[in-house]
């Protein structure tokens, strides 16, 4: 299980909403607690790509996050990027590009500008995908 | 001599390339990985040839992209 705060997903849909139509991206980073996850910060990056197709973080905000990330005692739990256009799963090029099997994946997709949909992907090396659930708190 | 590696300090021979760290490190998918040496990114063309100084700060970022299609 995935813990977000609610204003943690207000700010990952806001920077979602506010980049369209291109896809936006971050990290999340947090705690565990047993077996689940708690979110305690998002990082807010740029899409160098700059596409409504695909998303590549820039390295150095990614330094930065690290830095700040253990600086704070926070574990780097996964990423998020939006889908403009598709459903909340990961496409082929996510499943190509997802390396490590114990972070979460999170798509936000905007297909229904209304009805935003928020979902968290464990990819393992074989390319299954298993999702796990996200609580808002 | 030492190396903070990823923000733990540890002790590796005199003289090592940043490829032989990569190597040593057990870092899966090198070819979608980045390396920062005190801040400064390396050029991947250089890892074999960029030699590693004490105390220098390497960290290792992956590369994180993906798509809608």
């Amino acid at each position: 299980m995935l813990y977000l705060k609610k204003s943690d997903y207000q700010i990952i849909l806001n920077h979602c909403r506010d980049h369209l139509p291109n896809e936006a991206c971050g990290l999340i980073a947090g705690r565990l607690k047993d077996a689940d996850k708690v979110i305690e910060k998002i990082y807010l990056m740029t899409n160098l790509d700059q596409s409504h197709e695909h998303f590549s973080m820039d390295p150095k905000e990614q330094l930065a996050a690290i830095k700040d990330m253990r600086a704070n005692d926070y574990l780097p739990l996964g990423n998020f990027h939006s889908h403009p256009n598709t459903p909340s799963r990961p496409s082929e090029e996510d499943k190509r590009l997802a390396y490590d099997p114990t972070t979460d994946y999170l798509i936000l997709s905007l297909m229904d500008k209304n009805k935003p949909v928020l979902k968290a992907f464990l990819i393992d090396k074989a390319k299954n995908i298993t999702e796990e659930l996200i609580t808002i708190i | 001599m030492f190396l903070l590696v990823a923000g733990d300090k540890k002790e590796v021979k005199d003289g090592l390339t940043v490829r032989e760290l990569i190597e040593s490190e057990n870092i899966e998918n090198p070819d979608y990985v980045t390396v920062a040496v005190n801040d400064d990114f390396v050029e991947s063309e250089t890892y074999g040839t960029r030699v590693l100084n004490e105390n220098d700060n390497v960290e290792f970022l992956y590369f994180m992209g993906g798509g809608s299609r």
